[in-house]
């Protein structure tokens, strides 16, 4: 446990980047060009129109703005924090070349506290079509298409089997780049348009696949991954090893109640993280700054192909975490039940896998310990293929098989989010793009259905 | 939503922004393109007389990185045929009939070419025509344009040719060079136009290359003076609209007026309409940045309506107007003073140089809470300005220098003698406001002290 006090977790769990001022926000409007048929747009999974959106701001519209942004992304006020904006759009503002590119990020959170704070749907939506819809799973993927729908007129339900909605951006996205507080937030605006969300209702468990397709008129899936799976190693049930998906999970419901909370979370001396993507990096960063003297992350490969993107390899290593390489657990020693170390065993690069990478070999004989008391799991995540089974869905290496209109294939079913994500980067703002996609598909498709029927 | 429509001398438009007559509205291509992205009305670029352009055409103003704030340009009139014009006019007219066509036009100072002119432009089926008496360059040389614009007795004669042939109605476009805007605008109203617009371009050089010593735009190794129009003529263009505005024929008769230069952004459309425009015209912002804008302009347009609880844009045309007032009826007992919000203060101390040495000297640096010469201190303390209230005169510099939102606010204080205005100071003491022995004692006598 923490021995921080208040003041400084407040310091460390606050949000890493502050919110723009007025008038920081209009000088640097003004700084964009206003580019047309702009690579930002280009750029942006869901094709937000931000020099437009930019524009309305330098000219302080900025209900004009944030409705710009909704208008192609429901999701905005957590991408604006979550996204990776060094890879999308920011990475493609022409002012990079020579200068600083926009900062499309924070201008877009300044519209979008505009919004919030001013508590006024900026959509009307249209008058009900008759139509019902249910969402399995109220991520952004699920909660993206549920607001498409009903700015259409449909009466969707959305059905989450955690107590709090919002997916990942809730329990998943680390509280210095989102607190809690958004992610409810943007649940709340899509219950605004009309859509209902059932929390604490598992679908496969409470309800049967076959009820939701009797019941409703089309399905969308959205039920992300699972939780972080076995290692399949000794002492893995040993008091200590957590995994890092319910060890972020807990300080956001912490920061939820008040950080003060934060310090009733366990937490290690010399702490240990298994993985090297996105994940086990906002759990290191927990660790750290939640007090922990060493925080070391194990991975089976060298530094070049650590799934973890450069500017989050600059940012952990600023906070002081450091790496151990070329390393593969085999084991987690321990002491009267409790934890004391991580047993590893040197790799080496072997030949090249089936993705092209070299293949980490194991050097027999070359085992050595790390001594640790806390053990983190960050090695991604399990397939969903029960519950695609239920659906009786055609699946392709674990995730669901879809089609360009994100359809199943069961004709009812759509799919998107996480759970399709079978290839590419798997982010906040792909699953809120499939959400729209997939509104559309189904809208194209009982829209259609619906004119047969008359 | 606010209901933007506009009802501008019978013309009828969706919104109030339209295009000014330049290059932007100088095809049916350019036309229909902005029709699509949603554009009120076009003003048709000026067709008239055989006319041939020179290269290179635009010179810009460029201010702390920011690029074309405004243009300077030595285009003439629409330089293709006449036929093509009306042909084309008349094809977009028919594809949008809920959108205002007007056709500029300029010809020679004839009645007959006039009339034809007009019979021409009206088989077109547009829904006004608007005479540019306002081209500084090129056309002025040959007595039109701005050599009508100048001349009221011209202005109102060729007026009064066209209104008796038109039987749509007749916009007469301003000139701003000339000193006095009213002149041709009474003239415009006295050969019985049904509208007025303005400003046409400002008389301009934007520069000499300091190299090459060339003049922009450089045709050839010469220059001349061009239009100018942007953003930066916005405030001549405010000002000229409120003097028209102010003009008893304006308001007898009730003259629309268009207003035009330098809109670029909602807001300064909103000052226009604020100040009595009833129809709105860009030119240079579509000029830099496309058709595109009128989505951002009716966007910010209606959600500042919806802000005001306005339903209708009509009632906001004309609500600042009244307050236009000339001089000599301003109250001189109203008083404001600087304040300067020392937690925003970021200490930059422009406000200080500025009113130490621009303006009346009311500003203190200090350190510690006292006093300081910034020539002499090299202490370690940060300085801080401090305004003497009492000595502050309100003249606002130091509050427009603030790089700080909020941070030097001009707050009102009460008047510390009865409110009076220079022009019943003249009508009632006129001898005080001859001499300076008698201004004094009036001073006294009221305790006007000058710092
Ligand atoms: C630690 C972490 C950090 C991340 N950081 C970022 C980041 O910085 N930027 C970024 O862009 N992305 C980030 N991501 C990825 C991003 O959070 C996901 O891509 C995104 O949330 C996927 O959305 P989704 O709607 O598909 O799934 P999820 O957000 O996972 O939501 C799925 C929902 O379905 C519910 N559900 C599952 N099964 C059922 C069922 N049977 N019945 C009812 N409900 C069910 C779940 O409870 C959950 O609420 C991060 C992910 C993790 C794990
Ligand atoms: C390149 C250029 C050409 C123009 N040509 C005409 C013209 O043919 N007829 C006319 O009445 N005004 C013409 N104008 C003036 C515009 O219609 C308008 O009055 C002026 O540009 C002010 O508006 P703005 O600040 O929005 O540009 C022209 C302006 C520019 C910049
Ligand atoms: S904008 Fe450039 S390319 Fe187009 S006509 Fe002018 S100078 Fe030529």
């Amino acid at each position: 446990m923490t021995r921080l006090s208040l003041e400084v977790l407040e310091e460390k769990f606050s949000e890493l980047k502050p919110p723009m001022t007025a008038r920081e926000a209009r000088v640097e409007a003004n700084r964009c060009l206003y580019c047309f048929d702009a690579p930002c747009i280009r750029a942006c999974p869901t094709h937000i129109d931000v020099p437009t959106f930019i524009r309305k701001i330098s000219t302080d519209n900025l209900t004009g703005a944030a409705v710009t942004i909704l208008e192609a992304n429901l999701m905005a006020a957590t991408c604006a924090r979550v996204c990776p904006v060094e890879e999308l759009c920011e990475g493609a503002c022409v002012l990079g070349g020579d200068h600083k590119p926009i900062e499309i990020g924070r201008l877009q959170r300044h519209a979008m506290d505009h919004i919030y704070d001013k508590q006024k749907l900026p959509f009307t939506p249209a008058p009900s079509n008759g139509l019902r819809v249910a969402v399995v799973g109220a991520g952004p993927a699920g909660l993206s298409c549920a607001g498409e729908l009903a700015k259409r007129g449909y009466a969707v339900t959305i059905l989450e089997k955690n107590p709090l909605p919002g997916g990942l951006s809730t329990y998943g996205i680390v509280v210095m780049r989102e607190p809690i507080r958004v992610a409810l937030e943007e649940v709340a605006l899509i219950e605004a348009l009309g859509v209902e969300v059932r929390t604490g209702v598992e679908v496969g468990r409470d309800v049967s696949a076959n009820q939701l397709l009797t019941d409703f008129d089309a399905v969308f899936l959205s039920v992300g991954m699972g939780s972080v799976p076995h290692l399949g190693i000794p002492g893995e049930d040993l008091e200590g090893v957590t995994e890092a998906l319910s060890f972020i999970a807990e300080t956001k419901l912490a920061e939820k109640d008040g950080l003060e909370h934060l310090r009733e979370l366990p937490v290690g001396r010399f702490v240990t993280v298994i993985g090297a993507g996105n994940t086990a990096i906002d759990a290191a960063t927990i660790a750290k700054r939640l007090g922990a003297e060493r925080v070391t992350i194990i991975y089976r490969r060298g530094e070049g192909e650590m799934p973890a993107y450069d500017f989050e390899y600059t940012f952990i290593k600023n906070e002081g975490v450091e790496f151990r390489f070329f390393s593969q657990p085999v084991g987690v020693v321990g002491e009267n039940g409790r934890v004391t170390g991580l047993e590893c065993l040197r790799v080496e690069p072997g030949p090249p896998g089936p993705d092209g990478r070299a293949l980490p070999q194991a050097v027999p004989g070359s085992a050595f310990i790390i001594p640790c008391d806390q053990v983190i799991k960050a090695i991604g995540q399990e397939k969903r293929v029960d519950l695609f089974a239920h659906f009786g869905l055609e699946q392709e290496r674990g995730y669901v098989k879809v089609d360009a209109d994100l359809r199943t294939t069961n004709p009812k079913v759509f799919a998107g989010g996480d759970c399709v994500r079978a290839t590419g980067d798997a982010m906040t703002v792909t699953a809120t793009q499939d959400g729209k996609v997939a509104a559309r598909g189904i809208h194209a498709w009982l829209g259609d259905n619906a004119l047969a029927a008359d | 939503m606010a209901d933007l429509s506009i009802d501008f001398c019978g013309v009828k438009s969706p919104n109030p922004f339209w295009l000014a007559s330049a290059p932007p509205s100088n095809t049916a291509y350019q036309v229909n393109k902005a029709f699509e992205y949603g554009w009120g009305g076009a003003v048709w670029k000026t067709i008239g007389t055989p006319v041939l352009n020179v290269s290179s055409r635009y010179g810009g103003l460029e201010l702390g990185g920011q690029k074309l704030l405004a243009i300077n340009n030595i285009e003439l009139i629409s330089d293709r045929p006449l036929d093509v014009n009306l042909r084309e006019i008349a094809e977009v007219k028919r594809l949008w009939p809920d959108r205002a066509m007007v056709v500029s036009a300029m010809f020679e100072s004839d009645p007959k070419v006039w009339a034809d002119a007009v019979a021409r432009i009206e088989d077109t089926g547009a829904d006004a025509i608007e005479l540019n008496y306002g081209c500084p360059h090129g056309m002025s040389e040959r007595g039109m344009g701005s050599a009508v614009g100048q001349v009221p007795e011209y202005c109102t004669m060729i007026t009064e040719w066209v209104t008796s042939a038109a039987s749509i109605p007749v916009i007469v476009k301003l000139t701003p060079n000339i000193t006095d805007i009213k002149a041709p605008a009474r003239a415009a109203i006295d050969g019985y136009a049904n509208a007025l617009s303005l400003i046409n371009t400002i008389n301009s050089v934007v520069g000499v290359d300091l190299d090459s010593f060339q003049l922009r735009p450089n045709v050839g190794g010469k220059g001349g003076h061009g239009g100018y129009a942007g953003p930066a003529v916005k405030p001549i263009a405010l000002s000229m609209l409120s003097e028209v505005m102010q003009l008893p024929e304006t308001q007898r008769f009730q003259v629309p007026i268009s207003g035009m230069g330098g809109i670029q952004t909602w807001r300064d459309a909103a000052e226009f309409l604020l100040l009595g425009a009833s129809s709105l015209q860009v030119c240079t912002a579509v000029m830099h940045y496309g058709f595109r804008l009128i989505e951002e302009l009716t966007d910010g347009l209606s959600n500042w309506l919806d802000d005001k609880g306005a339903a209708s844009i009509q009632e906001v045309i004309g609500a600042a107007a009244p307050r236009y007032s000339p001089f000599n009826q301003l109250d001189l007992s109203y008083k404001v003073v600087a304040r300067i919000d020392e937690a925003k203060c970021i200490n930059c101390n422009l406000c200080f140089v500025a009113c130490d040495e621009g303006a009346h000297q009311c500003i203190d640096l200090t350190a510690n809470g006292a006093k300081i010469d910034p020539a002499a201190y090299s202490g370690v303390a940060k300085t801080q300005p401090v305004v003497r209230e009492d000595d502050c005169v309100g003249c606002n510099l130091c509050s427009l220098v603030c790089p700080v939102d909020g941070c030097i606010t001009m707050i009102e204080v009460p008047p510390e003698r009865e409110s009076v205005t220079w022009g019943e100071i003249t009508q009632e003491r006129p001898e005080v406001t001859l001499e300076w022995d008698k201004m004094e004692r009036y001073r006294e006598e009221k305790g006007i002290e000058i710092h």
